[in-house]
């Protein structure tokens, strides 16, 4: 949750724009993440969000603009110059990125325990048995039975390993985690327990997030605020109950209104 | 006391770009102000613009002129201009929302959907639901039904949650859509009970309410909304 107004941001996109030769990924996007904010990208296929997150993650290279990062030490910095090593520091321990499929973010083949233990080991924990007990506590904490531990993830159902994937992310205490349709593929009953684990998590870790999301309810649940992308470009933001109980954008009236009630 | 809520000038217009572009104009020229302690009811005919009015001032619908200022926390914000972080900060201080109907989480326990506005603001979570659970009983929902996810409560308990939700915090300004639309005499009165409470505590309400034994009961001023419904 927000807890002061006159705190840094913690990302800034400063007028984004990526080509892919001559297909455009997106356009001039520029808006500030502030700690503990969370907010969704919400468009349809094509419109831009998955390359708008990957920038931002600085798994691609903008062809123009720049994401400011304000690091643990305070300082703010250009992620283009950031360092290879510098990065992957930063994958490591401050961000998290939970994919659509768990397959990308996961080791298949290896223990539920290990996929966690090996984000603390990254980050220099030696102690096997401090590593498997917070392991542990984290398998918990995402409600995964405590017997499944030394199993490995393909042995899971999609929604464990989504819950996994989450788990392998948050166990570092990252302060911002990006989300790519992270309940995309899931049956609705899965999708509402994600949900709100991830809603609880969220608010209790006091983490800020960027969600890549087409589905307004996932939307209205975890964000604060809401960017609506069209063709590469933002077409509307504001508040979440804002931007869906009073869309001012044609393009935003027709997402909202496509929604079938339950 | 001292006057937390004003509004000047505040207009609405809804524009349907899927109904080719129609302007629907909601309200103009809505002026009005609360005090500290004092509870406004918005009257009007159906249709006239009352929960959109509540909708502007909560920062949920956009206003297309005028302002409505929040004085509280010790500063002064403008709704109709503020960015959303602004907003935000202003919910969590100063500006508490009762909707008329209660949008349920899935999986969440009922006595944890009530406390959730104070754990948000830092309090900590046995005592919010210390705090949640007085409300409820207050408020007759039985305590059997406090572990459970209020989704499939009837109407008129999902408002009672609402309504503990919404009561759970003080902060200086609430806004009531129709409370005890779906209530019986009894709980009527258990509400009625709690926004008196609310306003000796100085707290400033702006309330709907179309039943005229809890407006009497709770109004200081009626304000008429027909005369800012705007003309199509």
């Amino acid at each position: 949750m927000i807890e002061r107004d006159e705190d840094q941001p913690l990302l800034v996109a400063e007028g984004l724009s990526k080509w892919y030769g001559k297909q455009l990924g997106c356009r001039e996007v520029s808006f500030a993440l502030y700690p503990g904010e969370v907010i969704a990208v919400v468009g349809e296929s094509g419109s831009g969000k998955t390359t708008l997150l990957q920038l931002l993650s600085a798994q691609l290279a903008p062809s123009r603009g720049r994401v400011r990062y304000c690091m643990r030490d305070g300082a703010t910095r250009d992620l283009a110059s950031l360092g290879e090593a510098e990065r992957r520091f930063l994958f490591r321990t401050d961000w998290g990125y939970v994919h659509q499929d768990p397959a990308l973010g996961l080791r298949m083949a290896v223990s539920a325990g290990a996929n966690v233990g090996e984000r603390l080991m990254a980050i220099g924990w030696r102690h096997y048995g401090r590593i498997r007990e917070t392991a542990g506590d984290w398998l918990a904490r995402v409600e995964i039975d405590s017997g499944r531990i030394d199993d490995a993830p393909y042995t899971y159902s999609g929604g464990m390993r989504q819950r996994l994937q989450i788990a392998r992310n948050l166990v570092t205490r990252p302060r911002l985690v990006f989300m790519d349709e992270p309940t995309g593929g899931l049956d609705v009953s899965v999708q509402a327990r994600l949900l709100d684990l991830l809603r609880g998590l969220v608010a209790e870790l006091a983490l800020a997030a960027v969600i890549v999301t087409h589905d307004l309810a996932v939307a209205r649940l975890l964000s604060h605020r809401i960017i609506v992308m069209k063709d590469g470009e933002i077409v509307e933001t504001g508040l979440t109950d804002q931007v869906l109980d009073d869309p001012h954008q044609p393009y935003t009236q027709l997402l909202v209104s496509s929604v079938l009630p339950p | 006391m001292s006057t937390v809520l004003e509004l000047t000038a505040v207009a609405k217009t809804f524009t349907m770009y899927l109904q080719g572009g129609v302007r629907l104009p909601v309200v103009r020229g809505v002026a009005f102000a609360v005090r500290a302690g004092e509870c406004a009811v918005l009257a009007g005919r159906s249709g006239a613009g009352k929960s959109s009015i509540l909708k502007m001032i909560f920062g949920t619908y956009r206003c297309d002129a005028g302002s409505i200022r929040v004085h509280a926390d010790g500063r002064t914000v403008d709704v109709a201009q503020a960015q959303p972080r602004q907003i935000l900060l202003l919910r969590a201080r100063a500006l508490g929302y009762v909707s008329q109907f209660l949008r349920a989480v899935p999986r969440v326990p009922t006595v944890d959907v009530v406390a959730e506005p104070l754990v948000i603001a830092g309090v900590e979570r046995d005592h919010a639901r210390r705090r949640a659970a007085d409300l409820l009983r207050r408020l007759n929902i039985p305590e059997r039904l406090w572990p459970l996810p209020p989704a499939t409560f009837s109407g008129g308990e999902q408002q009672r949650v609402n309504i503990a939700r919404g009561f759970i915090s003080d902060l200086p300004l609430l806004l009531l859509d129709e409370p005890t639309a779906s209530l019986d005499a009894g709980n009527r009165a258990v509400v009625v009970d709690l926004v008196a409470a609310k306003k000796r505590c100085g707290t400033a309400v702006v309330a709907i309410v179309h039943d005229d034994d809890v407006r009497a009961a709770i109004a200081d001023t009626v304000v008429d909304v027909n005369r800012f419904t705007a003309a199509a």
